[in-house]
């Protein structure tokens, strides 16, 4: 008799143990899920896509999400739009962390410097084309083609269109106009 | 790059008429813009550009040198001279000696393009030799 209220009282005290641990748990678990379902992934995804969208210096760029961590690829214009889109994207609510594997594009080749011809091919090419201007006079020094003397207003066209193609550095037009 | 402002609008006209190989290169304070225009009308309109934003080409600051594009060896050309015969020269220069004359309106055609100046033609007659290019149009 003595032994079969014992073995009760243990047994309720199981079934407690037991209803206080079941309750721990599903704290556990029901905290859990508030944690990581703050901003759900796809929620996350579609506020960044839009953000990506709608700022022109971030075209380009593309983002992933998963588990809140964010990657970033596609090409950036240059280093300031690759910092511009990490940034934003990390203050944005729900991000834990930016993988910024975006790149950045090569800087455009520079443009060949401009061909200036040599004076003897520039004085040759000058005397071509002033041949039936006659009141005007030409000189050619170190690449500047310089004009003086007269011509009429409806030759100058012609007179400068044939002295551009010489590949001069400059033409200093003095030429009085008739 | 305030070079590029000033002759903003005839950069622009260059690139929405389909000049191309287009060049647009800024160098000791002079612009410079290269290209081949798609006929003589748009290479018209870009020196009436230039001639309004710079007038009687004053400034010095701007080299245009703008051909006219799609003239191949073998097309037909007009002589397009104020009222004179054209000189056709036995070598490219106008020092070299007249072989023959080509009537304005005669119509020509091309061999070879020398230079920006000048091309090798043969005329109705025959005649071969070389003639200034400003005076030729398609």
């Amino acid at each position: 008799m003595i032994l079969h209220l014992k073995q009760l009282t243990m047994k309720k005290t199981i079934d407690i143990l037991l209803k206080q641990l079941r309750t721990a748990f599903a704290i556990i678990i029901i905290s859990s899920i508030m944690i990581s379902c703050g901003v759900k992934d796809s929620d996350l995804q579609a506020a960044i896509d839009q953000k990506i969208q709608t700022t022109p210096e971030m075209t380009g760029v593309s983002a992933a999400v998963k588990d809140g961590v964010v990657t970033l690829s596609g090409e950036c214009k240059d280093d300031a739009c690759k910092a511009l889109t990490e940034n934003t994207v990390k203050g944005m609510k729900g991000v834990k962390s930016v993988i910024n594997n975006a790149t950045v594009a090569p800087p455009p080749p520079a443009p060949a410097p401009v061909t200036i011809n040599a004076d003897d091919a520039l004085v040759k090419g000058v005397a071509d084309a002033t041949k039936d201007f006659k009141d005007v006079k030409a000189t050619v020094n170190d690449g500047v083609i310089t004009l003086t003397g007269e011509i009429k207003r409806a030759d100058l066209k012609t007179l400068m269109q044939s002295l551009h193609t010489l590949k001069p550095k400059k033409i200093d037009n003095q030429l009085v106009i008739k | 790059m305030a070079l590029q402002e000033k002759y903003k609008q005839l950069i622009d006209v260059a690139t929405s008429s389909g000049v191309t190989n287009l060049q647009v290169r800024e160098q000791d304070n002079v612009l410079y813009i290269d290209g081949e225009a798609p006929n003589g009308e748009a290479k018209d309109q870009l020196w009436n550009i230039y001639n309004t934003i710079d007038p009687d080409y004053r400034a010095g600051d701007l080299v245009m040198n703008i051909n006219v594009a799609g003239i191949a060896p073998g097309s037909q050309l007009k002589v397009a001279t104020k009222s004179s015969n054209l000189n056709i020269r036995k070598g490219p220069g106008t020092d070299q000696p007249i072989v023959g004359k080509a009537a304005k309106d005669e119509v020509v055609t091309l061999l070879s393009k020398t230079n920006d100046q000048w091309w090798l033609i043969r005329n109705a007659n025959g005649e071969e030799g070389y003639v200034y290019t400003q005076y030729l149009a398609k």
